[in-house]
């Protein structure tokens, strides 16, 4: 199953001109700089905006296609839409607000009382909008979108005006629910923390265009999209739990066809989990080094080198089996290898330098 | 006949507020202005310009008496009439500011919802401007029970019928000896005057309380 959009619309000052295909279920985060047309995805998908061309199938369902005449309304779409600033009717109660939508849509699998355990809202159902703090208002606007029935959630933005506690507090309840619920959902950020805890596939954009679109390690390891022009640029890769030795304190994670070290998990065997490693933590080498600290050493093929003139240093891109990993080191350490799209290379990782988050 | 002027003057208003907060078409300056009008004009002329339109000869006032032998002039309908004219402004303005005021936000949310353009209207647009649409009311009715010029134009001054506080306390003074009932019956006015302008206060409050503002 797939959503595919397609998008062209001229606005007076802009223009955009997008077209992905994504696998569903999932989370597929949109990612670029403001006004890059993330927000104008998310009205044309919601209805609320009608673009000058606009194909869009979500699982098969065509909600709008200028080609054939076909466009949807809001009211008739089955689109969730989770907004910034949470829009819960200040006249209602909590309960009220998030029966609105489930009362106007037909009964579906998604239940009442188990959108208020996997959003944690029990305690608020009889509270006013305004006495909620903006998480709790987040999660009961999560909790009106998904009673709603949707065959396509949107969420724009949906954590940008709280502060990093508030997130820590949300996020946990979003990975939660993505695993709960089956249901294909276009998630609009700009933060990396939330693309990497919740990401399946990525649509890059910017200036109205597309471009990068894939799963998030895909693209997380490109070293010529804008995501790795970040400081913090770093591969993604999923990981499973393959064996804990509890004496020397270290767990195992296989992952991108690699094994890799890092201090004890908690977490049982085979769980699946997400590693970031960042770019800079990456030691490249082209022989093994013997007596040292260091747990990890992967071997792998360069891939790409992409030139980073800002910052006078260079992105590696090197090919694991199944992955890839990023490294930043300097131009001059490109030289002394004799690095070049092909050769082989090794990483050196820091077990402690590379970042597990549960999934 | 002040519940009369607001009970059909306050729907009417708030279609009209909803018109012109919302829509934007070639004769909304128009509307708006003629909206206005009882608020800048002289009431005598309104009265006058009700008589023309609605008395017994008048274009509008001919046909209610032929097909539903409906009399507006010099009756109490009449006086509820003027006095729906005279405050439709006041009732106007107050519904519109609300909803501009309201974050059309929460429209496109209850759209998202499932809720259709009547749904919308009655669940969330009207609820969220009942603050403007109440004290619009409560304005409009202490202004009704006051109004003078319109309703002695069009529906005169007939005791119990189309009598209204000012147009008592006037035809006391007229009186020789008919101060002390003039001092009462504006003791009266004063006092409900109060009351209403006190009301809507505490009831706008209230509103905007219960919806977070």
């Amino acid at each position: 199953m797939s959503l595919a959009l397609l998008l062209r619309h001229r606005f007076p000052a802009t223009q955009l001109d997008m077209d992905f295909e994504v696998p569903t279920p999932g989370v597929t985060v949109l990612f670029g700089p403001s006004g890059a047309g993330k927000s104008t995805v998310i009205a044309a998908a919601a209805g609320l905006l009608r673009p000058d061309v606009c194909r869009i199938e979500v699982d098969g369902v065509v909600l709008a296609d200028t080609a054939s005449g076909v466009w949807l309304p809001p009211e008739r779409r089955r689109v969730g839409l989770v907004f910034q600033d949470a829009k819960l009717f200040p006249h209602m109660s909590v309960t009220t607000n998030l029966r609105f939508g489930m009362r106007r849509a037909p009964t579906g699998v998604v239940r009442f009382d188990e959108v208020v355990e996997l959003l944690g809202i029990g305690a608020l159902l009889a509270r006013r909008p305004h006495t909620l703090s903006g998480g709790e208002r987040q999660r009961v606007a999560i909790g009106r979108a998904l009673l709603a029935q949707p065959h396509l959630l949107l969420m724009d933005e949906p954590l940008a005006s709280l502060d990093s506690a508030r997130k820590a507090e949300i996020l946990p309840y979003l990975t939660r629910l993505k695993t709960a619920l089956r249901l294909p959902i276009i998630y609009v950020t700009h933060a990396l923390d939330e693309v990497v805890q919740l990401a399946d596939s990525m649509v890059l954009i910017d200036a109205g265009h597309v471009v990068g679109c894939g799963t998030l390690s895909e693209i997380a390891a490109r070293a010529d999209l804008p995501l790795a022009q970040r400081d913090d640029a770093g591969a993604l890769l999923l990981c499973r739990v393959v064996e804990h030795d509890v004496g020397r304190e270290l767990t195992r994670l296989e992952g991108g066809g690699a094994a890799f070290w890092v201090p004890l998990l908690d977490a049982p065997l085979h769980a699946e989990c997400r590693v970031r490693i960042p770019a800079r933590e990456v030691i490249l080498a082209g022989k093994a080094p013997d007596a040292i600290s260091l747990h990890n050493i992967v071997s792998g093929t360069v891939r790409r080198i992409a030139a980073e003139a800002a910052r006078r240093s260079v992105l590696v891109e090197i090919a694991l089996p199944n992955g890839a990993l990023l490294s930043r080191v300097t131009p001059d350490a490109v030289v002394r290898l004799a690095l070049s799209p092909g050769s082989p290379v090794l990483g050196l990782i820091k077990s402690t330098s590379i970042e597990v988050l549960e999934a | 006949m002040a519940a009369y002027a607001v009970g059909f003057g306050l729907p009417l208003a708030i279609l009209t507020a909803w018109v012109l907060a919302r829509y934007r078409f070639p004769g909304r300056p128009l509307l708006n202005a003629l909206v206005h009008l009882p608020l800048v004009l002289p009431p005598v002329v309104t009265g006058w310009l009700l008589l023309i339109i609605f008395g017994v000869r008048g274009p509008i006032g001919v046909l209610l008496f032929d097909w539903f032998g409906i009399r507006l002039v010099f009756t109490t309908a009449g006086a509820s009439l003027a006095c729906a004219v005279m405050t439709f402004p006041v009732m106007v303005r107050s519904v519109r500011l609300s909803l501009e005021t309201a974050d059309p936000g929460l429209e496109q949310a209850a759209r998202t919802l499932g809720a259709g353009r009547l749904d919308r209207l009655f669940n969330v647009t009207l609820p969220l401007a009942s603050p403007g649409i109440l004290v619009g009311g409560i304005v409009a009715y202490a202004t009704c029970l006051g109004e003078f010029g319109a309703v002695i134009t069009f529906a005169a001054n007939i005791p119990g019928q189309t009598q209204t506080l000012p147009l008592a306390i006037y035809t006391a003074l007229q009186v020789p000896g008919g101060e002390a009932k003039a001092a009462e019956l504006s003791l009266v006015s004063l006092t409900l005057a109060l009351i209403g302008l006190l009301l809507s206060e505490w009831i706008g409050k209230r509103l905007n309380v219960a919806l977070g503002r």
